[in-house]
């Protein structure tokens, strides 16, 4: 099981690499090391969230609201900004407020057992609705936002702007909370097979509220970053990013039946995303085509997933007893 | 109730609740989810009415539909593919490749019947695409269309980039603005013919009942002899060709394509579907609640369009109305208990 999942993650690692070498020949300046620093600082916010999706798809659930709540919450730091509060107290507002969006997801889902797509999808579009509600449509520019704000991410710290090093610091966290931590082993055991969770004394329920709060809060912070970095705040910010976040973890090998899938992994898948976006233009690809190319990039990924997964021989009534939107192999 | 995971995840040593005697069948009629849904497009119809001096107008009411009726078509097909246990989240993708097929078969001079064979083909193919890789290869559903969702209207951005196509024949309009007779436009009728010949399909035929056999256990489907790989590729034919039908009426509507034409539909037609009373993780549900769902939809975004609510405000109802409608039967379940 180890050594399949260590090879996923090292064919994912090798297609980077392609890809970069690929770039490289048609335009060797996009592999100097400042270049490389940018990208991966253009790709942290979608780092962020695969892993926040990671945590809620391993418990078997999905997260679509992600990109809406990202929006509400930073929204809600600008207006907190315009409001003159300190970046301490905003930084602090758009985490709570998040982790409460999720919270909300959450208790759906475990208190009412609602499935989660369902209950995502709609909460997705409350999210987005509320901002409406909050602006009356109208756009938070860059002059309206006070220079500390806008600063924060991209204060520069060792080589690397802060919204780099945030990202950083979360993927050390979730390395030690999913692989070294009791709700870390929780969030692949209910996914891996929800009644043996049961009767080890795990509650599927309060793992999955776990997730959805784990990953509202991720949004939360992640709100902030963004609408701080581009310096412009709107309903429609971040419009369809929940895609590319899943796209992110499929193509990192998570499982989308839940309980298989690891944080290099949705690292990986993210990186592979966010290269791919910056090279286009630079190699002279229609930035039309990206969307294209990442659709084929997932379909490979799930292809590929699904052939590694199906040497594990699993046993066809195993997968009768769960029924989710997995087709039957 | 069903959850995410099995119920029995949650309640060890709880099987599902099977009565010992029926109730009677009008008794259950007015229980279902159906009756509820019905009362609730009453209850909006009423109120709508009340509100706007102009709601009822035949012509108003008439013109409103055309907000639900290329959305319910495919959310007929949609019901049937997630009573399946599978779900198709590349149908406004589709609309987008359908629809920029037609516009590219236009500018060289096609005809409307062309133009419309395009775009039932178009569907069909990416139907077929869907079908092939979800019951031909085995691969999860959900992703699968996540990533044709992407690939299809990727496409439709490498053509057409930044630009449109306009133009259409005026013939071609019909579908889009034409009325068969009075009030009914074309877009009315389809939806009335589509959402019998989709009950018919799914309550009355052999076909229908496999489609609930696979939803419910497509293991015991498959040992019962269904061909459940052929029936889960044939309903993703299916969405597909509805997709493509959506798609002619849409851009002969609006008159041009653009590629971020009808962005978010499959949302919209997967809120429609469940508001139906169709279970997301497929075996039950009904066309009847599919209609009714399109109809309380419908109703409210019009509605609320006469009193000047923004497009996104009603989003939030439909959202909302969406998680409601399945917490708050739960809630009192809950409540009672």
């Amino acid at each position: 099981m180890t050594g399949i999942l260590k090879s996923r993650e090292a064919i994912l690692a090798l297609a980077i690499l392609a890809l970069l070498a690929l770039v490289a020949m048609r335009f060797p300046a996009f592999i100097l090391p400042g270049n490389l620093a940018n990208v991966l600082t253009d790709t942290s916010p979608l780092i962020i969230l695969a892993l926040g999706q990671m945590v809620v798809i391993l418990t078997k659930c999905i997260d679509l609201s992600i990109a809406a709540s990202l929006a509400l919450c930073g929204m809600v730091a600008g207006l907190l900004n315009m409001a003159g509060v300190p970046i301490a107290v905003i930084l602090l507002a758009v985490i709570v407020l998040g982790a409460l969006l999720g919270a909300f997801n959450g208790l759906l889902v475990w208190k009412l057992g609602i499935p989660s797509i369902v209950v995502t999808l709609g909460t997705m579009t409350i999210y987005r609705g509320i901002i409406f509600l909050l602006t009356a449509g109208k756009w938070i520019n860059a002059h309206q936002m006070s220079p500390e704000f806008k600063a924060f991410p991209r204060a520069m710290i060792l080589g690397f702007p802060v919204m780099t090093w945030i990202m950083i610091a979360i993927v050390a966290i979730f390395a030690v909370l999913i692989y070294r931590t009791p709700l870390g082993r929780a969030f692949f055991a209910v996914g891996g097979n929800p009644h043996a969770a049961v009767y080890t004394g795990i509650s599927v329920g309060r793992t999955q509220f776990a997730a959805f709060v784990i990953s509202g809060t991720l949004a939360g912070l992640t709100g902030y970053l963004w609408v701080a970095r581009y310096a412009v705040a709107y309903v429609d910010i971040a419009g369809g990013f929940e895609l590319d976040v899943v796209a992110a973890c499929v193509i990192g090998g998570v499982a989308i039946a839940g309980g298989a899938g690891s944080v290099a992994g949705a690292v990986m898948g993210a990186l592979f995303l966010g290269i791919m976006k910056n090279a286009l233009p630079v190699v002279g690809i229609s930035p039309f085509a990206q969307m294209a190319i990442s659709g084929i990039a997932i379909l490979v990924a799930i292809a590929f997933n699904a052939r590694s997964s199906r040497q594990k021989g699993r046993i066809i009534l195993k997968q009768a007893e769960h029924r989710t939107v997995e087709g039957t192999a | 109730m069903t959850s995410t995971v099995d119920p029995m995840a949650t309640a060890p040593g709880r099987g599902r609740n099977i009565p010992d005697r029926l109730v009677p069948g009008w008794k259950r009629a007015l229980k279902s989810w159906e009756a509820l849904l019905f009362a609730v497009a009453v209850a909006i119809f009423i109120a709508n009415s009340l509100a706007s001096p102009y709601f009822l107008d035949p012509w108003n009411l008439s013109d409103a539909s055309f907000n639900f009726t290329e959305k319910a078509i495919i959310a007929f097909a949609m019901a049937m593919l997630i009573i399946a246990g599978e779900i198709d989240l590349s149908v406004a993708a589709i609309i987008a490749l359908a629809s920029t097929a037609m516009g590219l078969a236009m500018s060289a001079g096609a005809s409307v019947p062309v133009l419309v064979l395009i775009g039932l083909a178009t569907g069909l193919i990416c139907g077929a695409f869907n079908g092939f890789l979800v019951a031909g290869l085995g691969l999860p559903s959900i992703v699968v269309t996540i990533g044709t969702m992407s690939l299809f209207r990727g496409i439709a951005y490498i053509v057409l980039g930044d630009g449109a196509f306009t133009g259409y024949p005026d013939a071609f309009g019909w579908f889009g603005q034409g009325y068969v007779w009075w009030v009914f436009s074309f877009e009315l009728v389809l939806f009335m013919v589509m959402a019998v010949v989709f009950g018919l399909l799914l309550h009355a035929t052999n076909f229908g009942r496999r489609v609930y056999v696979i939803g419910n256990n497509a293991t015991a489907a498959r040992f019962s002899g269904v061909r459940v790989d052929r029936i889960r590729f044939i309903l993703f034919l299916l969405t597909g060709l509805m997709s493509g039908i959506a798609a002619i009426c849409l851009t002969s509507r609006l008159g041009s394509t653009r590629p971020s034409i009808a962005t978010g539909f499959e949302l919209e037609v997967v809120t429609m579907v469940v508001l139906g009373g169709v279970n997301i993780l497929g075996g039950s549900g009904s066309i009847p609640g599919v209609v009714i769902a399109a109809l309380v939809m419908g109703l409210v975004t019009f509605g609320l369009g006469l009193l000047n609510v923004p497009g996104i405000v009603m989003s939030i109802i439909i959202g909302a109305l969406l998680i409601g409608v399945i917490a708050l039967p739960r809630l009192w379940k809950m409540a009672r208990t």
